[in-house]
């Protein structure tokens, strides 16, 4: 094992001893030098979960959070220098850790503070405006289908997670004003971060556009009373969901 | 000769914060430089590249490397490097510089700066990651010289002579991190100011400042850590002059990355440093360019 | 219901909602996503997520081999939905410190 290679394996696993070829000024390796390592890498990731995921750490607390997330950090280290993306897993992971099994929301708010995130560093691409929607004729519109805009993403729960997330956005927390399921859509549709929760019976609709379907495919797929394409068609290029296509590449 | 490997101007700067982004357009401050970590505008749009573009309008942007990890063993990662020009050509920053450490093996990012032994055969891969650094982003780089906790018994080239070495064969600048000379010479029994006297000044593009932690290893030594996480320590400060008084004015950051102070208390220890650069000028008038 | 949609039907229904969009007075786009949905207020500034250091810590972060994890924030306070009452499992393995 090059002492590279041991060098990472040590920090990775804290069981495993410093490795070996490392000395002091005082001559011996000394175990809690190189623990400086292991606790610069195990800390600042931990605290990189802890920014990217600040309701999550505000629902469960600090210290079950950064419990949670050295798990997370022991089995998920990054694979890029680019921490930006960091977390990817973290809401599946939360889903799977038992301490947090009863807590039934909150991979769904992860999903939705990830999202938030990505949305945020997504590329910059003008949206889809209601007059391009307008200029296109009528007969055609039931084939036509819209590019997702870079930041637009749709989070699906069976929780209230927009309330959730909203009550969060001070501290302490307000009331939620509902305990009903809610899919938030995100988008960035400018220079800020928007979501939207979405009528419920918009979800299947959105859903379908969002994953490349013509209007008329995702319009049959709602079957909700309620539901209304146009209505729905332009509350979601009124949020930003869709790239313009003049610099669609 | 500061302006060999860079185009900042030898007075004080600090590091961008996003908490910061607002304030600092709405005010100006008067500073020398903004430094930002490459890898925070590596997302593809959003608001950070608008601040920075904003930023840059006003300020010389010091764009600083901190994930290429050039002391690892492996090669390169080609689409890092790809990332870094990008960012290059797109701000035109007026330094690059990275660190004489390792953050990745294999596939693994560690999101550390580690150390590595000084050897024959580390400085050559060092120098060929050097000269693929140079020829791919097309800018001369600063190398910065690192704090360490731990030493090799495998280190067979002094630290110094190592980075010598690497500016002589490659042609790079070197990053001069005070603090980092002060963590690792108590943590190691050196010198620090006999460190900054056996040192390549003329290659120097840079200096940096940091407040450092302090706490004990195992035989209860002072250990120094390298927390970026309060203001700037007087003997710090103390050793700066004195590297000052050898280098000349040159642009100096103050980095400040954990508990990040409000955006006044960052431009006071930006002041304080400026202080001094202005005292080593008028000092050393030749040495002003 | 599910019903295939004809081109005439979806005209009809979107020039529906788009007369009543601009019939707002002055509208701008930014300004009818809220007549759409919920629309969420959240701070856009400072939120880049997390970044690079090129720092190291003195916080040193220990966890211990046994350890049992009890939430202690808003989950307990707040009237969420799920059963945040039934006490958190103990989780009983090993984890770096």
């Amino acid at each position: 094992m090059s002492t590279f290679e041991s060098f990472a394996a040590a920090i990775a696993n804290p069981d495993l001893p410093p490795p070996r070829g490392l000395s002091s000024v005082a001559g011996a390796n000394d175990p809690l030098r190189f623990a400086v390592y292991r606790n610069n890498v195990h800390v600042s990731l931990v605290s990189a979960l802890l920014k990217g995921f600040p309701v999550v750490a505000a629902l469960v607390g600090e210290p079950f959070f950064k419990a949670m997330a050295r798990a997370y950090v022991a089995e998920n280290r990054p694979r890029s220098p680019v921490l930006l993306h960091y977390g990817d897993g973290f809401a599946a992971f939360i889903a799977s850790f038992p301490p947090a099994q009863k807590l039934a929301y909150l991979p769904d708010v992860a999903r939705l503070e990830y999202a938030w995130r990505q949305a945020y560093h997504a590329a910059d691409r003008p949206p889809l405006t209601l007059a391009h929607l307008s200029g296109i004729p009528s007969e055609t519109l039931p084939e036509q289908s819209f590019a997702p805009h870079p930041a637009a993403a749709l989070i699906a729960s069976s929780s209230p997670i927009g309330a959730i997330w909203s009550a969060h956005q001070q501290t302490p927390p307000a009331p939620l004003d509902t305990g009903a399921a809610q899919s938030v859509l995100v988008t960035r549709p400018h220079h800020e971060v928007r979501l939207t929760v979405l009528p419920p019976h918009d979800y299947a609709f959105a859903r379908a556009l969002l994953d490349g379907a013509s209007i008329g495919d995702a319009a049959a797929r709602n079957e909700a009373p309620e539901f209304d394409p146009g209505t729905a068609l332009v509350g979601l290029i009124g949020a930003g969901a869709f790239a313009s296509p003049e610099t669609a590449q | 000769m500061a302006h060999r490997y860079n185009t900042l101007p030898a007075s004080a700067g600090v590091g961008l914060k996003p908490e910061h982004y607002r304030e600092i357009l709405a005010d100006r401050p008067a500073l020398g430089f903004f430094e930002v970590h490459a890898e925070n505008y590596m997302g593809a749009g959003g608001p950070p590249h608008r601040y920075l573009e904003a930023i840059a309008e006003h300020y010389p942007l010091s764009l600083h490397g901190v994930g290429l990890s050039i002391g690892g063993e492996g090669p390169l990662d080609p689409t890092h490097l790809a990332r870094l020009r990008h960012l290059i050509d797109t701000y035109r920053p007026a330094s690059f510089s990275e660190h004489l450490a390792w953050s990745s093996h294999g596939s693994e990012y560690l999101n550390d700066l580690l150390p590595l032994p000084y050897t024959a055969e580390s400085l050559d891969r060092i120098c060929g990651h050097v000269d693929t650094v140079q020829s791919a982003l097309g800018v001369p780089m600063l190398l910065e010289n690192p704090s360490t906790y731990v030493l090799f018994e495998d280190s067979t080239i002094d630290e110094i002579e190592f980075l010598a070495a690497i500016a002589e064969r490659t042609g790079c600048g070197l990053l001069l991190d005070v603090n980092n000379v002060m963590v690792s010479s108590v943590n190691h029994g050196w010198d620090p100011v006999a460190y900054i006297d056996r040192f390549p000044v003329d290659r120097v593009g840079e200096l940096h400042l940091a407040g450092y932690d302090e706490t004990q290893d195992s035989a209860g030594a002072r250990l120094l850590i390298d927390a970026h996480g309060s203001a700037v320590r007087p003997d710090v400060f103390r050793l700066f002059e004195h590297t000052l008084a050898r280098t000349g004015p040159r642009p100096t950051l103050v980095e400040w990355d954990n508990d990040i102070p409000d955006f006044p208390t960052l431009l006071n220890e930006a002041r304080l440093a400026q202080q001094v650069v202005d005292r080593v000028a008028d000092a050393t008038p030749k040495a002003a360019e | 219901m599910n019903r295939p949609l004809n081109s005439l039907a979806l005209a009809a229904s979107l020039s529906a909602a788009l007369g009543a969009a601009s019939a707002a007075p002055a509208v701008a786009q930014d300004d009818m996503v809220k007549c759409y949905g919920v629309s969420l207020a959240g701070e856009n500034d400072c939120a880049a997520g997390p970044g690079t250091t090129c720092a190291g810590t003195s916080t040193v972060d220990y966890q211990g081999n046994a350890w049992t994890l009890v939430p202690s924030g808003t989950c307990e306070t707040m009237d969420l939905p799920g059963d945040r009452m039934g006490s958190l499992e103990a989780l009983d393995r090993d984890l770096p410190a």
